[in-house]
């Protein structure tokens, strides 16, 4: 029971991206397609659980002065391990997300949750809680990158919906394009929990 | 490439925080005043400067001779942690009355991925060494610019009447896009 609740936080009450805003450049950077979205979203969730993890495992050993460096080597350490991977089995997802895979280091929303969950809980709810959270945020990648590829170039995972030639809103797939969707979307979130709160109450 | 197209392009082209989506989140969590927006600003293009040198000089004197480039990652990041609790220090002791106008920032400036970001990006432009520093300056003051705009923007904000749904962050993020239109403009400036 206490394992669900530690899971399903992170898909909606403390969603990182809707709710807590956080972890913002990948989210605004790699969302051009559904695709892009999804990868961003598991690679990072990746390194969520297993930081949780080891540093709920180490949060006897690592002296309290030096916490935050001593995240930030073990958050460091398993991105690079996602960086290499990905380099050698998906060159071309690799090529495309680019910078922002070794950025995962400075996502807060890693950091956060090392400091704010895995340094106090038990292995189990530390690793429970990043797989949340870390699924929290490949949705909400998942769904930005959907709408901006369905506008921008007329296609859903790859396959194209429109006939060649014809025109789409190119924007969508740009930077300003991003801004936009998010913000719009995050009215629309604050909206269906609004509605949610009123039913309740 | 001349110095001055690097310095314009990191400026204005390819703004890190509207065209390259860097440093998002001060961005949106430090542009509610002006004033915060400027010793953020600063505060950030000064330890992008020296992260500029120091970064450079450890990837090509310690990493690469080394065959170490995997390190790379990890290496940067505590560099610039370190460099911005050196910082931060060397700040108290010298000039108190710059450490309080810029203390509060100072400990963000570590998870500010625009920092991370243009090191790494230095290195993959294969930069010189006074190229990888006016990269950093233009990087900087390309963040200051952005974030001192959206505060400028965000003041009027507070008496405008926004839909409820959209007000905070919502808005702020459709200010941010119709800013970054708006750098679109500068696109094939060099």
């Amino acid at each position: 029971m206490v394992l669900w609740k530690d899971f399903v936080r992170g898909l909606w009450d403390e969603n990182p991206t809707f709710r807590l805003v956080i972890g913002l450049c990948p989210t605004l950077a790699v969302t051009t397609s559904a695709v892009n979205g999804l990868s961003m979203g598991l690679a990072t969730a990746f390194v969520l659980i297993c930081s949780s993890a080891l540093i709920s495992i180490l949060k006897r050993i690592i002296p309290d002065k030096v916490r935050i460096p001593a995240y930030i080597i073990v958050i460091a350490t398993f991105v690079t391990i996602v960086d290499l991977v990905m380099h050698a089995y998906m060159p071309d997802l690799h090529s495309v997300l680019g910078l922002f895979i070794p950025l995962i280091v400075v996502n807060c929303i890693v950091l956060g949750r090392a400091e704010a969950f895995a340094s106090k809980n038990s292995v189990m709810r530390s690793a429970v809680d990043g797989l949340g959270m870390g699924l929290g945020f490949t949705w909400a990648l998942t769904l930005l990158g959907a709408i901006r590829e369905l506008l921008g170039s007329g296609s859903l995972f790859g396959y194209s919906f429109v006939a060649d030639g014809a025109s789409t809103l190119g924007i969508m797939t740009l930077p300003p394009g991003g801004f936009i969707t998010l913000g719009i979307l995050m009215a629309v979130m604050n909206m269906i929990s609004d509605r949610l709160k009123k039913k309740a109450s | 490439m001349t110095l001055f197209t690097i310095l314009l392009s990191a400026l204005l082209v390819n703004n890190f925080v509207l065209v390259r989506f860097l440093g998002i989140c001060p961005f949106m969590g430090v542009s509610k005043d002006v004033d915060s927006a400027i010793g953020m600003g600063l505060a950030t293009t000064f330890v992008m400067v020296v992260a500029a040198a120091v970064t450079w000089l450890i990837q090509w004197f310690i990493l690469e001779p080394l065959g170490l480039p995997f390190l790379q990652t990890l290496s940067f990041i505590l560099v610039i942690a370190a460099m911005v609790q050196l910082v931060e220090m060397f700040l108290h002791k010298t000039s108190p009355a710059l450490y309080r106008a810029m203390g509060i920032f100072l400990p963000l400036i570590t998870t500010n991925c625009a920092i991370l970001g243009f090191a790494i990006m230095g290195v993959q432009n294969s930069y010189s060494f006074i190229e990888n520093v006016v990269f950093g300056l233009g990087a900087g003051l390309g963040f200051t610019l952005a974030l001192v705009l959206m505060a400028g923007i965000r003041e009027d904000l507070r008496f405008a009447d926004i839909p409820k749904p959209l007000r905070g962050v919502g808005i702020a993020f459709i200010i941010a896009g119709l800013l970054s239109l708006a750098f679109g403009g500068f696109a094939g400036l060099v």
